[in-house]
């Protein structure tokens, strides 16, 4: 036991509180990147055209553009990969500092109607602008997470007794009803369901180099920030009346935050689509291994959700070959009895 | 107050209030009977509703307009009524049959149907309110159990709560499984699920009517029993086992109606939620005056939302699910901004 381990009975200070695992931490990172590049490389090598991993790093280091398994590997299976590792981590971790700085258990970016919020924004794009390139799409689907945060959190906070676990996760499923709701009224007149069920199903199928090009800087910058505001996270986690009495300024803390979430979701969902559950369950374990600094928690939940989505993905296109399982279902399928876990562990009987 | 001359004064501002409400509701019901693609005047209508209209009058007024109406006001009822009874049971003034997940179960089942039966029009309107039924029930067990704790018996939040995720988590299921579907089924879905009343002829208003009839007395039959829920539950553990038997029964009773519903009308949601809670600001909160009065209400709105959706846009209808979730959405998020628990 370190010295920062919350000791029971004894009046500690909000410093001491603040339990955290660093060795285990960097252990589970380190490892995690490892078992993620072996994760990708297994990604990369299964499929309904198995491809020997001796050829998969052939196709790395000294690509063959005759080499028919070289060019699947580089054009489908690779961004495929990359991407899933990227959206994973940014789901999770957009989930960790959501439920950070609420201090709710079941914060995460699916349930509170961000997702929902950047597929609309994807559904009037898709319909007022059709053929427009993804790299306006992110922009709207950040503004679009935009409006479901302010919406979701503003009223939310509006509210006497503050942000309950309830309270948000209500507030979360009425702005994804009614923005669903909309985006389906919308897909139905222009004729565009379809379509938009088949990006909402969310999955890293079609994903392309040109995509992976610009979802990778958002997505890195803003996983940076999310490391930068760790500290802060962790203080606002305590409470916000520690963290004023810290010195800290919480409104700007929530602020950058929020904007880091924003970015996070509206890459995510603009990519891949609605992939629910990730940023709830990978930052619950993350905390369970390596303590609730978010210092560490940040990184942690950014290599398991990386590993999740990527692990995922794989399997669902093993499972019934050459018919793909999509992601969001299968995780959805480990998601929702880990999420009643969760009521019934850490939601007491009334708020 | 002398309680006696309170409650005549509650019963005396019931009545009132129900009858201002049959009146809008025949007003609605005119105004949508004139109102479609093609035009009808209010007097073509009523001289077609006496029996003296023209063939073509005729056919768009009783086999096209009349049956989507009916179905209108029975599935606003249904759903307001199923809305009463679960905030009643899980004392969560914004639960809803849409919220809690029970619309999604059902609306599974359908699909899978759907799905699996690739000729659906050997689906009879009858079966369908089955089929949703076990869907309902299913995810109505499922939150039940996760609700429920052995020694704390259920929580008001964690029901809420798990019929949050099984909701999010059977909406997943739904998309993938719709994307199997062929351009022609997935449309069909897509307007389904989006809320349209689409089973616009009499055999789907036979289909659904009697499953009315039969619960809406039933739930005002145990309306006075809602009012013990709403004591609260330390008040309520003197009555013991009893209490449990009667929660799984309105229960019960919430999920056909709104299962049925579902079944012929696809997802509305926020229907079960605004009907009571307007019910509430007009006549007070014991459910006997509550329950009838949303179920009202749900109706009418419905009918209203089923209207304007039709009317809106020239050549293109917006689903009711669609028109009421655009209303309901914000009322919603309003009261929960000032709701204290």
């Amino acid at each position: 036991m370190t010295r920062s381990t919350f000791v029971k009975g004894r009046q500690t200070s909000p410093k001491e509180e603040i339990w955290s695992r660093p060795y285990a931490a960097l252990l589970i990172i380190i490892g995690g990147l490892v078992l993620l590049l072996a994760g990708l490389a297994f990604s990369v090598a299964k499929g309904s055209r198995q491809i020997p991993l001796d050829v998969v790093w052939q196709a790395l280091v000294a690509f063959n553009p005759a080499n028919q398994d070289h060019q699947v590997i580089w054009e489908l299976r690779l961004p495929r990969a990359i991407a899933g590792a990227l959206v994973g981590a940014a789901f999770a971790v957009a989930g960790a500092l959501m439920q950070g700085m609420t201090r709710n258990p079941l914060a995460d970016p699916g349930l509170l109607g961000v997702n929902a919020g950047a597929g609309f924004m994807l559904a009037l794009c898709f319909a007022f602008f059709p053929g427009m390139g993804f790299n306006q799409l992110i922009m709207f689907s950040f503004i679009g997470a935009a409006v479901s945060v302010v919406l979701v959190y503003g009223i939310g906070s509006i509210a006497k007794g503050g942000l309950t676990p309830v309270r948000l996760a209500l507030a979360g499923s009425a702005v994804a009803a009614m923005l669903v709701a909309l985006s389906e009224g919308i897909a139905l007149y222009f004729r565009i369901s379809q379509d938009l069920a088949f990006w909402y199903a969310g999955g890293v199928a079609g994903v392309t180099w040109a995509q992976v090009d610009i979802l990778w800087p958002w997505i890195a910058g803003a996983l940076i920030g999310a490391l930068l505001l760790s500290r802060s996270i962790t203080i606002l986690s305590l409470g916000d009346d520690v963290a004023s009495g810290l010195g800290q300024r919480t409104s700007l803390v929530r602020l950058a935050a929020v904007l880091v979430v924003m970015v996070l979701a509206g890459a995510s969902v603009s990519t891949v689509g609605a992939i629910g559950f990730i940023g709830l369950m990978i930052p619950h374990a993350a905390r369970a291994l390596v303590g609730v600094d978010y210092k560490w928690v940040i990184p942690t939940s950014a290599i398991l959700g990386a590993l999740l989505l990527v692990f995922a993905d794989t399997f669902g296109r093993l499972l019934n070959p050459p018919t793909e399982q999509p992601v969001s279902a299968l995780i959805a399928l480990i998601g929702v009895p880990y999420f009643f876990y969760v009521i019934r562990k850490k939601v007491g009987d009334n708020f | 107050m002398n309680p006696v001359l309170f409650n005549r004064k509650r019963t005396v501002r019931t009545t009132i209030t129900i009858a201002a409400l049959i009146v809008i509701a025949f007003i609605v019901l005119l105004l949508s009977m004139n109102t479609g693609f093609t035009k009808m005047s209010p007097l073509e209508v009523l001289r077609t509703l006496f029996g003296g209209g023209t063939p073509r009058d005729e056919l768009i007024l009783f086999e096209f307009r009349l049956p989507r109406i009916v179905i209108a006001l029975l599935v606003g009822t249904g759903l307001a009524i199923a809305g009463a009874i679960l905030q009643g049971v899980s004392r969560n003034a914004l639960a809803d049959p849409g919220i809690l997940g029970i619309n999604s179960g059902a609306g599974l089942a359908v699909v899978l149907f759907v799905v699996t039966n690739p000729m659906r029009e050997s689906a009879s309107p009858m079966f369908m309110p089955f089929l949703a039924l076990v869907g309902g029930f299913a995810a109505a067990a499922i939150i039940y159990l996760m609700a429920y704790k052995k020694d704390k018996g259920i929580s008001s939040s964690r029901l809420v709560l798990s019929g949050i995720a099984l909701a999010a988590g059977i909406n997943a299921l739904m998309i993938v499984l719709t994307l199997q579907l062929d351009p022609n089924e997935f449309n069909f879905i897509a307007t389904w699920q989006a809320g349209s009343i689409w089973g616009s002829s009499w055999k789907f208003v036979l289909a659904l009517l009697p499953w009315i009839v039969i619960l809406l007395p039933a739930a005002l039959w145990k309306a006075r029993q809602l009012n013990v829920f709403s004591l609260g539950d330390d008040t309520a553990t003197g009555l013991g086992s009893y209490l449990n038997k009667q929660r799984l029964l309105l229960l019960i009773i919430a999920v056909a109606l709104s299962a049925s519903c579902v079944a012929v009308s696809g997802g509305i949601g926020f229907i079960g939620l605004l009907g009571p809670h307007i019910a509430r600001r007009l006549v007070g909160p014991r459910y006997e005056h509550v329950i009838p009065v949303s179920a009202l209400i749900g109706a009418v709105l419905l009918l209203i939302a089923d209207m304007v959706g039709r009317t809106l846009m020239e050549n293109a209808e917006i689903p009711a699910g669609v028109m009421v979730a655009i209303i309901g959405g914000p009322y919603f998020l309003y009261l929960l901004a000032r709701s204290r628990t």
